[in-house]
């Protein structure tokens, strides 16, 4: 499975990551449209965490034993046994907020609706998610994990 | 013979059933349910009854659920009781299963106090789906509903009336609402959103008496309250809480408190059976003693941690503690652990106050440890705060952070950044 692992000590706290990761879910996947027209604006996946001079920026961890997919009321967050991904079925979803209430790492966030969560899909379509892609100081990269 | 046994098909059922397979992918399982619908989310009763949710969408696991994880399931059957010698459940019909590992995830009931006029037509509980759909059908020609509870249940029932443009009419035996969950402060934030969607709140009563119709006794007509006034309503809906059933472990060796008592491997005192969910009084991290806490998200924790140790992985369980989050009224709200300390036992508070945008927000501390969370309307780090809670971690360093907008992970130490941000350097 993939993980995204943040380097501290390369991050300038640029927040390109949470801009690439708000085009990437936004409507036109255009930076301009995303940003300018779409409203109300796509929301990203990733965080940048800041507390000068200290920032990284983090996702969904996919746990092991994912808090969120145990305490889900609803069955919208599944721990998938063959790819170790913790997805989230939008349709499933009923913004009850218990995941967001288990995650330690803040990782899930209300969608633009207000009635579902949002969180990272790891861009499965790409080669590499957008925020990885994107960082000008390779202070997140890819790495392979056990499930 | 089946190697497993599971009395209850909810949340500690799966929850069980899901551990179990994980571990042992053969042994033969057996599972035994009163209902015969597939697996579905009780706390979604609310969302069924407002109409947001159907049964299609409320079903919590795949609809071949059993089949996927090849138990036998005896569906739309009662277990009438155990012999723990010979270790097997008795059926209604009269039919033995045996057992080499018994679960008993049997849940709660509804709670009903004792009232005048309870079984009059029109009196409905909160639990299960049938009692929902019967619900639903009634409130088609319903106006003004009573409803008995305005904790968790209460107010969720509450919104899926509003929802349906009923008259609703709260009434609540503690002087203030939600009061399991939040202190004074957050309960009359509440209470006032409430009441601005057009709902009457009583508190500090409860209701005596249902009286019926002038034109029909059977149905239900009015209530009358402790402080003597009658209240016209066509439907009560009782929604005070649940009480274990432990109706199986009654007059068996197996040792019982308010529900079914378990150690932290949510193993009974007699071996080979294990109780979990709501019928079992389990580990609660914030009081530090075994007690009844009957929510969903813990209820399926323990089933996983009762089918580990039953397929001989032995797990111990971390606990769990009074937490909810709600999303009625357009109010998210998270509450966990102690809301509402005594003064005078050596707690600290951490307050943050904005009436105009509706946010609360109470740091519970002792010792410099969290104890309690509650969040109103900016609930985006509960679980961060609730990581650092289950985890004892002292927060003496970054205290003043914790309830600003200026709290993000890279508040933490360095120490416990790493160790939890999972591979982050």
């Amino acid at each position: 499975m993939k993980r995204i692992i943040a380097n501290e000590q390369v991050c300038m706290g640029c927040g390109l990551c949470e801009v690439y990761c708000t085009v990437q879910h936004s409507k036109s996947k255009d930076i301009v449209k995303a940003y300018n027209k779409e409203k109300p604006r796509a929301i990203s996946r990733v965080r940048l965490e800041v507390s000068k001079p200290i920032s990284f920026a983090i996702q969904c961890r996919n746990c092991e034993d994912a808090p969120c997919v145990t305490a889900c009321l609803s069955g919208a967050m599944k721990k998938d046994p063959e790819t170790g991904l913790v997805t989230h079925d939008k349709d499933k979803c009923i913004g009850c907020w218990t995941c967001v209430m288990v995650c330690p790492y803040g990782a899930l966030k209300t969608d633009i609706s207000g009635k579902v969560v949002a969180k990272c899909d790891l861009c499965m379509e790409l080669e590499e998610p957008a925020c990885v892609a994107n960082c000008p100081n390779r202070a997140l990269t890819v790495k392979q994990v056990k499930k | 013979m089946p190697k497993y046994v599971i009395v209850g098909a909810s949340a500690a059922g799966i929850g069980a059933v899901e551990a179990i397979r994980n571990i042992d992918k053969d042994g033969t399982i057996a599972v035994i349910s009163e209902e015969e619908c597939p697996q579905y989310s009780r706390p979604m009763i609310s969302d069924f009854v407002s109409g947001k949710a159907t049964f299609q969408r409320m079903m919590c696991r795949e609809n071949d659920f059993w089949k996927q994880h090849n138990v036998e399931a005896f569906l739309g059957r009662t277990a009438k009781s155990l012999n723990l010698t010979e270790k097997t459940v008795l059926l209604e019909n009269g039919d033995k299963v045996p057992y080499e590992k018994l679960l008993l995830a049997t849940g709660g009931k509804p709670f009903v106090p004792k009232m005048e006029g309870s079984d009059k037509e029109g009196v409905f509980t909160f639990t299960k789906i049938a009692d929902a759909e019967r619900l639903a059908e009634k409130l088609e020609t319903a106006q003004s509903v009573v409803v008995i509870g305005a904790g968790l249940i209460g107010v969720s029932v509450t919104e899926a009336l509003v929802k349906r443009g009923l008259n609703v009419t709260m009434v609540e035996l503690q002087p203030k609402i939600l009061s399991l969950l939040l202190d004074a402060k957050g309960s009359d934030m509440m209470e006032s959103i409430i009441r601005k969607a057009g709902v009457t709140i009583a508190t500090g009563l409860s209701v005596q008496r249902i009286l019926g119709k002038p034109e029909n006794e059977r149905a239900v007509g009015s209530v009358v309250l402790t402080n003597g006034e009658q209240v016209p309503c066509d439907t009560v809906i009782v929604a005070i809480g649940v009480i274990p059933r432990t109706e199986l472990a009654v007059g068996t060796e197996i040792k019982l408190n308010r529900g079914i008592v378990v150690d932290n491997y949510m193993q009974t005192n007699v071996s080979d059976v294990y109780a979990s969910g709501d019928v079992a009084e389990a580990f609660d991290f914030t009081l530090n003693q075994n007690r009844l806490l009957p929510l969903w998200p813990l209820a399926v924790e323990e089933g996983q941690v009762a089918g580990s140790n039953m397929a001989g992985k032995k797990t111990e369980y971390a606990g769990g503690t009074n937490m909810s989050s709600l999303k009625y009224f357009g109010i998210p709200i998270v509450s966990i652990g102690i809301a509402n300390p005594r003064e005078e036992t050596g707690f600290e508070i951490l307050i943050r106050f904005e009436p105009e945008k509706n946010l609360y927000k109470k740091i519970v501390l002792k010792d410099n440890v969290i104890v309690g969370i509650t969040l109103v309307n900016d609930i985006e780090r509960a679980g961060t705060l609730f990581h650092l809670m289950k985890n004892r971690v002292n927060v003496k360093k970054f205290k003043r952070d914790i309830i600003s907008d200026n709290f993000t992970l890279a508040v933490l130490p360095a120490s416990l950044r790493k160790n939890m941000c999972l591979g982050c350097a």
